[in-house]
């Protein structure tokens, strides 16, 4: 029998990094223009009261800057990780349609996986001419094999398991035996494969605008201000690095432990 | 009248399991199958209820071959129930999956109204077997396999689960298919009896 606790800790994660990722979304709203403003007289100036993580070499509040980095590191990750499910979902439904269809499939994972990722990303943005749009695609693009890999496991295996074969003996249709057997048995696959994903997106997101292939330098994406810290790292400027750095660490953390929360609950 | 006409079978090229085997079951029939493990009596079960597919041979229900869709007239039980349900489900869902049971039918076969809200994982191996059989049971059935059903039950229950079964079967004139490992079984439920080795059944 399933036990409350998992479902409790689980509810409380969920709580608690939707508010935050709430928080995150309406913080945009408040700062305005704030991670743009440059103060000339404040360049590069450590974290103090005045400017608590400190600033850029343009003098560009970096806690704004931050906040502002990873909400739309937020979007980026969320589009490309839901993306990305989608097409891992659909896939691995279209390989339980007929042997065929699966070698087909099970060719297209093995082929990606082949491939190495950051490549494989930095050809498809640069072909859809960057930008936001263009790394959601690239990440989403690149991103499902390993997810596709698992539910198609789960659908060749839960196909064979004798109650749904006995649910079709009953006289139940396809239609009722893929949602009421089949995807309540991989929702919580593709919710968990979707966390799991979504660190990986924003990490794959930064390191793609670090190249220079992803997001524009005029916006404050953490992958820009990473980028933009390496060179000043040397220098001795150390919050312009860890701040961002540990914002997405602690980003990636949260979500990792709450898919791993989800996936004992479920 | 179900019947299974020459029925060839095998799992890997060059082993077969079923040879030209044959077999007939009437309304109100209870025909029992034994044979050593392995011996192909769960593949017969499942080909008569449409669940494999013979390579050679055929199985009819009354001349024509068993419908595609609708609930299956020939139903297959398998030994353990844990399989045989959704484990997201309560057991009332579980239950009127195939059809709504009367409450006089629930106790017949001793299921308990606290059993209904819970998850097949919290009942026992039998009273989850119970609930399976009753599912099993649906107005359109007309022929079931039971497939080892009390093999992994205690001797009460066995008992208990199989007078259910035989009360209904009598009542609706089902034929049934026991197929078990238990002689002494076979021979207190099932007046025609086969053995089944080398892909033949014979009778004993």
């Amino acid at each position: 029998m399933r036990q409350p606790q998992p479902r409790l800790r689980a509810a409380i994660s969920l709580v608690v990094t939707g508010l935050l990722v709430i928080g995150l979304i309406a913080s945009q709203w408040l700062l305005g223009d704030t991670p743009q403003q440059m103060q000339f007289e404040a360049r590069l100036a450590p974290p103090s009261v005045d400017h608590w993580l400190g600033t850029d070499a343009l003098g560009r509040e970096l806690w704004a800057r931050t906040l502002a980095g990873l909400a739309l590191s937020f979007w980026v990750g969320s589009l490309a990780a839901i993306l990305s499910t989608l097409i891992a979902l659909s896939l691995a439904a279209l390989a339980t349609l007929s042997s065929r269809l699966d070698a087909l499939v099970s060719l297209l994972i093995d082929t990606l996986l082949s491939v190495p990722h950051l490549i494989l990303l930095m050809l498809i943005a640069f072909a859809l001419g960057g930008g936001t749009q263009a790394v959601i695609i690239a990440v989403a693009v690149t991103h499902w094999p390993s997810l596709a890999r698992v539910l198609r496991a789960e659908l060749w295996q839960l196909r064979q398991a004798p109650y749904v074969r006995m649910s079709r003996a009953f006289g139940k249709s396809r239609w009722f035996v893929l949602h009421g057997h089949l995807l309540p048995h991989l929702l919580p696959h593709c919710l968990v494969g979707a966390l799991l994903l979504f660190p990986h997106a924003i990490l794959h997101e930064a390191a793609l605008t670090f190249l220079g292939f992803g997001l524009s330098p005029s916006q404050p994406a953490i992958g820009v201000l990473l980028a933009d810290a390496m060179r000043y790292l040397s220098g001795g400027y150390w919050w312009l690095g860890v701040f961002p750095g540990l914002a997405l660490l602690l980003m990636v953390l949260g979500f990792e432990r709450l898919s791993r929360q989800l996936r004992r609950a479920l | 009248m179900l019947k299974a006409h020459q029925l060839s079978f095998q799992f890997s090229p060059g082993v077969p399991l079923l040879q030209a085997a044959s077999l007939t079951l009437s309304a109100g029939q209870w025909v029992g199958i034994s044979g050593d493990s392995g011996a192909g009596k769960s593949t017969l079960g499942k080909l008569l209820a449409g669940y494999l597919a013979p390579q050679a041979g055929s199985v009819t229900l009354d001349g024509a071959a068993l419908p595609k869709s609708g609930v299956q007239p020939v139903q297959w039980l398998p030994q353990s129930p844990e399989l045989a349900v959704n484990p997201r489900w309560r057991v009332a869902k579980i239950l009127r999956e195939a059809w709504t049971p009367s409450n006089a039918q629930c106790q017949a076969f001793g299921l308990q109204e606290k059993w209904l809200s819970r998850l097949p994982q919290s009942l026992s191996g039998g009273e989850l077997q119970r609930v399976c059989v009753l599912r099993a049971l649906a107005p359109e059935v007309r022929f079931l396999v039971a497939d080892e059903i009390s093999t992994m039950l205690d001797p009460i229950t066995q008992v208990e689960l199989w007078q259910a079964l035989k009360q209904e079967a009598a009542q609706r004139q089902l034929g049934v298919l026991v197929i078990s490992h238990d002689s002494a079984l076979l021979e207190r439920l099932c007046p025609q009896r086969f053995h089944l080795s080398g892909g033949q059944l014979t009778p004993w």
